[in-house]
């Protein structure tokens, strides 16, 4: 009953007046950041770390705010996708294959109740997963040794680039741009500079809160300056909202197994709620077969989805939180953010400090029930976020950024670094080279080359001793898989593209 | 085509470079086996032999904006950097307010729009950040009230 005992902690912290408001906060700013299209839910938890460090959060109440928002900017992301036909974040995409047929035919209500329903159940079944599997997976990583851990690195890198890109090599390069830039600064072994190019700016390193927000916030700007804001705000107006319980009842079978799905989707490291929510969608549709009318409209067509989404987004924190290794864009966000607050991830930190992991996950409980009601009864709120106009949005955006990263560090090079990061994040993106294996070599770079450097002072320099463990033998061909195989697969798995007028 | 090429190029290059400056890094009497060069060395070499993959296996070219927004981008970078520089010197207020006004225009040109929609993020984020959140934000250039 060790799991009752850490959650009565868990609620004891997740129940204080306090962090119940963060949870409330998190909850309504991640729903708006989700819904507004430019603003997904990676940028938009990477603009709000600078700050959350900056008002002095400590660690529980930091990252029940921002996991909160992570959660919400998961249930957002279907509103613009069912209304405007845009996604709010990626993972939405799926969502607008029959969200907005639904819109269109006069049920955009009908739409947003059922797919937030769906969102509730998948999220709340992951956060139930979550709460069963990362204590175990936690125990199993004490077995993990400088070697295992460089394999898993080398995993979630070889995944990553796998699933997130259409093309090896540019994933390949991104995860090389990264980890290259993670190098600079001062070597944690030998205390030399290395690559500074003898600027004192760059001896700290590169701050990754500083390419984060560069790549995603800033490259956001310029996309919208390119497209001059269009394509945004032409949508199908909402009516009453009713809730049509025979329709999520008959779609109960869907949500469950489409949460499965997510979930498992959700904890291999690298894959993270797009291919969740994919999944979910493509399995339903063959099951459902010609007669299931998915792409027209159809309420499963909206559940599984969500669900599938939903459910990943809780299923990317097991590895993030036992393993230090996250599973999509956002959980690599979070990550920052611990290492923001100096906290490791990893099996220890569920010995050491319980009160962080259980409270989180009591506050993920709680936030699930308040996103429903805010994402259900009170959806017409969120929809009139999205009457803001890009050209108020974004400069917004851009000044939040600035302000973020200028009171961290209150340095000019930081700023300029950021715009920096942002102009190579646009080439990037329209390179279609995928930014997320960037952000993750940056976070990671460090730990894979310590792991590597501890590995082979163990052996003296043999490094036959990477591939000497079972589990390392199992990382590595797991590794190599996850970097072949999308290249047979994406064929079979051609994404489905959006739905148009 | 040959915007992948060239990147490949570019990559390549830098990589090379990178692997070049790598090898230069002072090693110290604290050796471990592995050293402080060779991880950089293998990222280098990884990222060169990708980038070579682009320069012979590019994809299909992307959409490159025209001239004429290429140069509104241009502009933008320009007035980042600019506002990176002028923040400290200059204080949260004007900075703030012309940066958000000549972005929001680059967005939908509409100057009277753009005017209060950089005046009124500039003077809400402030408000925002000063009194609710309570960053130290300075609003005027320094010395100017004293």
């Amino acid at each position: 009953m060790d799991i009752l005992a850490n959650l009565s902690l868990g609620f004891s912290i997740a129940l204080s007046p306090y962090t119940l408001m963060l949870a409330i906060i998190g909850c309504f700013l991640g729903t708006i950041i989700g819904a507004l299209p430019g603003l997904g839910p990676s940028n938009g938890v990477a603009i709000l770390i600078p700050l959350t460090f900056t008002i002095g959060l400590d660690a529980t109440s930091a990252l029940v705010l921002m996991t909160s928002v992570y959660y919400g900017a998961m249930y957002g992301g279907r509103i613009s996708s069912i209304l405007l036909n845009i996604p709010g974040d990626e993972p939405a995409l799926m969502t607008t294959l029959d969200g907005y047929p639904m819109a269109k035919a006069g049920r955009a209500g009908d739409a947003l109740v059922i797919s937030g329903f769906a969102s509730f159940v998948g999220a709340f079944l992951a956060t139930i997963g979550l709460m069963f599997l990362a204590p175990m997976l936690a125990r199993v990583a004490y077995l993990f040794g400088p070697a295992e851990y460089f394999a898993l690195y080398l995993l979630a890198f070889c995944t990553l680039g796998g699933m997130a890109s259409n093309n090896q090599a540019k994933s390949a390069i991104a995860s090389c741009i990264g980890l290259g830039i993670a190098m600079i600064g001062v070597d944690n072994t030998s205390g030399l500079p290395r690559l500074t190019g003898g600027s004192l700016h760059l001896y700290d390193g590169v701050d990754f809160l500083v390419a984060i927000v560069g790549l995603f916030a800033v490259a956001e700007v310029f996309f919208f300056i390119e497209g001059h804001g269009k394509g945004s705000s032409i949508g199908v107006n909402l009516k009453k909202v009713i809730i049509p319980w025979k329709e999520i009842f008959s779609t109960r079978w869907v949500m469950l197994r489409a949460s499965g799905i997510g979930f498992i989707a959700g904890i291999l490291p690298g894959a993270g709620a797009s291919l969740g929510s994919f999944l979910a969608y493509m399995s339903e549709k063959s099951i459902a077969g010609e007669k299931g009318g998915f792409g027209t409209g159809v309420a499963a067509g909206v559940a599984a989805p969500e669900a599938g989404n939903n459910a990943a987004a809780g299923g990317a924190l097991v590895p993030m939180l036992t393993l230090g290794v996250p599973g999509s864009g956002t959980t690599a966000v979070l990550l920052a953010l611990l290492m923001t607050l100096n906290i490791t991830p990893g099996p220890t930190l569920f010995t050491e400090r319980p009160e962080v992991i259980w409270g989180l996950i009591a506050s993920l409980l709680i936030a699930n029930f308040v996103l429903l009601l805010m994402n259900v009864p009170m959806v017409k709120i969120f929809v009139r976020v999205l009457q803001v106009p890009p050209a108020i949005l974004l400069p917004g955006v851009t000044m939040v950024s600035f302000i973020g990263i200028y009171s961290l560090s209150g340095s000019y090079f930081d700023l300029l670094l950021m715009v920096a990061f942002g102009v190579l994040g646009f080439i990037l993106r329209k390179l279609d080279i995928p930014t997320v294996p960037v952000i993750l070599g940056i976070l990671l770079g460090g730990n894979m080359e310590d792991a590597l450097r501890r590995a082979m002072v163990i052996s003296d320099g043999d490094g036959f001793y990477l591939f000497s463990s079972p589990i390392a033998i199992g990382l590595w061909v797991a590794a190599i898989a996850g970097f072949v195989a999308p290249m047979f697969l994406r064929k079979v798995l051609k994404k489905p593209q959006r739905v148009t007028d | 085509m040959a915007s992948d090429r060239i990147f490949g190029l570019v990559a390549a290059l830098v990589a090379l470079v990178y692997i070049t400056s790598a090898t230069n890094i002072q090693t110290s009497f604290l050796a471990d086996p592995v050293g402080p060069k060779l991880f950089p060395i293998i990222i280098g070499v990884v990222g060169a032999i990708s980038a070579m993959f682009l320069v012979f296996r590019p994809d299909p070219e992307p959409e490159w904006p025209v001239l004429r927004t290429f140069g509104a981008l241009v502009v933008a970078v320009i007035v980042l950097v600019l506002y990176a520089y002028a923040l400290r010197p200059l204080g949260f207020l004007l900075p703030t307010a012309i940066a958000a006004g000549i972005l929001s225009y680059q967005i939908s040109p509409k100057p009277k729009y753009a005017a209060i929609a950089g005046i009124g993020l500039s003077t809400g984020l402030f408000i925002i950040f000063k009194f609710a959140l309570g960053l130290g934000l300075v609003p005027f250039p320094n010395g100017l009230f004293d």
